[in-house]
């Protein structure tokens, strides 16, 4: 049992923020058993809905995908009324990701989600790769992201898991990873976009496989550094290979992100390749691939 | 109408992630015509519908609109789409012999609304992008509406050909900017005068924003409803990654920001902010 099942999230493979539209999108491609039992990670919600950024949000580069969506989302309120409710119907099990310009929306975010039934736990968006351009709560010192973690857990049930999304920055990130740890993170999701910029020279962050190699970097350093703290890789996760190498790093769980913009369907293969039944632990036996590469 | 936030859209005919096969390749003018196996997909098509399919090297995925359904051939169901090659993405898509194996995910989106009684319908369409016009003249047949095609494009290469649509269209009007072949002039130039004398009670337009706007807008001043089938660069295709923003006007008057591929590419004409897309 790996230290993410013991604080409650299964693993070992889930949707990332921002990759799962509104989960909706996502079902027809979930697989026979559709969101259920799927960890989802919704999308960032905000306490005021946010239209998003202008066009164009995201590029293609080599190897990945540079973006500035602006995180388009109908705000906490409707969030709540409409799109979680569909999201437990449907099975998911869903964790709530959070933006803020303030500690202080982090902690309303927290508070109010704490109440609302079928959140099962909470992944706090900090570093993200434009944050000032986004008007978010901007992260330079690891001791930033530790405050805004620590405000968040005070409000949210200590049962239920509180996962810091922290940029993979390879100098920075043990720091960062041992802060948000202190301040009571169950878990660190290594990393979010790569800070990068669209070829016009506008902000915005860098997803894909080109940022694996650095995700996994990060990963690996933290585990070292901090073997108790469950880690969970995200970058360039679009099959058994690169899954595995997070999890060999010592990760604990994997998040699906850019991967589903290519191919829907990612998750629910690495799902049935990693379900628990295929090894003797969450995601350690190799098997192979049922589509290996083939669309890289 | 296009809204984001309205519950129970896409459950009727859930779309599919398939491997498919191109199964024949022709160059028409400037543009290369793919007929394709997908299995589900031409089953599950409506007119407006669009496929994302996979390329090579790339991460972000090509939409195409979907030129033709065969519910039967020597292949089985298939579906025909437009390239045009305009990026290596393209070129790449373009040269995929007979045999070739491509992802393919759909249909997507929103198709076009089809009137329930016989009326007057006006389709405008411009380039590669008057592909969808074709399957929705057919279906509007079919209904018993008359309809009056327009097919327009810079120049001849880039003119999709009407000559099929000919058995579903009561009228076809070909325009080129050039004057190469047909009328000359842009959409824009006949709009008002297309819509009046087809007596349309509604317009559908693929194609360039402007022709979609002069569309609209020709429509809005004869009191015809508008559709359009709107284009904006789609990374994913499936509404998963909030990557292709439309701007418009909510039913209750509210500006949104929609997603293209998942509440569009089809929108009512009256409801694009366009001096924001």
């Amino acid at each position: 049992m790996s230290a993410l099942t013991s604080a409650g999230l299964p693993g070992p493979v889930m949707v990332a923020s921002g990759c799962g539209g509104t989960g909706r999108e996502l079902e027809p491609y979930a697989g026979p058993e559709g969101l259920v039992g799927l960890d989802l990670v919704t999308r960032s919600i905000t306490l005021d809905a946010r239209a998003g950024g202008p066009g164009p949000r995201v590029v293609e580069v080599p190897g990945g995908l540079v973006n500035a969506v602006g995180l388009p989302n109908p705000g906490l309120e409707h969030f709540l009324a409409t799109e979680l409710p569909w999201l437990v119907r449907a099975g998911a099990r869903v964790l709530v990701s959070i933006a803020g310009s303030t500690m202080g929306e982090y902690a309303d975010l927290a508070r109010r989600l704490s109440r609302a039934p079928g959140v099962a736990g909470l992944e706090v968006n900090v570093g993200a790769p434009d944050e000032v351009g986004a008007g978010l709560f901007e992260v330079r010192e690891p001791f930033h992201s530790a405050s805004v973690i620590a405000a968040v857990r005070r409000e949210f049930p200590s049962d239920r898991p509180v996962l810091a999304k922290l940029r993979p920055d390879v100098s920075r990130i043990v720091e960062g990873a041992r802060s948000c740890h202190e301040a009571g993170a169950t878990a660190v999701v290594i990393g979010n976009a790569v800070p990068a910029a669209f070829p016009d020279g506008r902000a915005g962050g860098l997803s894909g496989p080109a940022v694996a190699p650095i995700a996994l970097r990060c990963v690996a350093e933290v585990h070292r550094a901090l073997p108790d703290l469950p880690t969970v890789g995200c970058g360039g996760v679009h099959d058994l290979r690169s899954a595995n190498a997070y999890l060999d790093a010592g990760a604990s769980a994997v998040q699906v992100g850019t991967a589903l913009l290519h191919d829907p369907t990612t998750v629910a293969r690495l799902r049935a390749a990693l379900a628990p039944a295929a090894g003797t632990g969450p995601g350690r036996r190799p098997v192979p691939d049922p589509r290996p590469e083939e669309n890289r | 109408m296009a809204d984001e936030r309205e519950p129970g859209r896409g459950s009727v005919h859930p779309s599919v992630h398939v491997d498919g096969e191109v199964v024949a390749t022709k160059r028409v003018g400037g543009y290369r015509h793919l007929t394709l196996t997908a299995p589900g997909v031409p089953e599950r098509f409506r007119a407006g519908n669009f496929v994302a399919v996979s390329v090579e090297g790339h991460v972000a995925r090509r939409a195409l609109w979907v030129h033709r359904v065969r519910a039967s051939s020597a292949f089985g169901p298939t579906l025909d789409v437009v390239v045009e090659a305009r990026g290596s993405g393209t070129a790449w898509l373009a040269a995929q012999p007979v045999g070739a194996r491509i992802a393919i995910t759909g249909p997507l989106g929103r198709p076009f609304a089809l009137p329930k009684d016989a009326v007057s319908c006006l389709l405008v369409g411009e380039g590669y992008a008057a592909a969808p016009l074709f399957p929705l003249a057919e279906r509007l047949r079919e209904r018993g509406c008359a309809v009056s095609l327009v097919v327009s494009a810079p120049d001849e290469a880039r003119l999709l050909s009407a000559l099929e649509a000919r058995r579903s269209a009561r009228s076809v009007t070909v325009l080129t900017a050039d004057g190469s072949v047909g009328q000359r002039g842009t959409v824009a130039d006949h709009a008002d005068d297309l819509v009046r004398r087809s007596d349309a009670d509604v317009v559908y337009a693929a194609g360039p924003h402007a022709v979609l706007r002069s569309a609209a807008a020709a429509a809005e001043r004869a009191g015809a409803w508008s559709q359009v089938a709107v284009e904006v660069p789609t990374p994913c295709g499936t509404g998963l990654c909030h990557g292709c923003p439309l701007p418009v006007v909510g039913e209750d008057g509210v500006e949104r920001v929609v997603r293209a591929c998942a509440e569009g590419p089809v929108v009512r004409g009256d409801r694009v902010r366009w001096d924001d897309l």
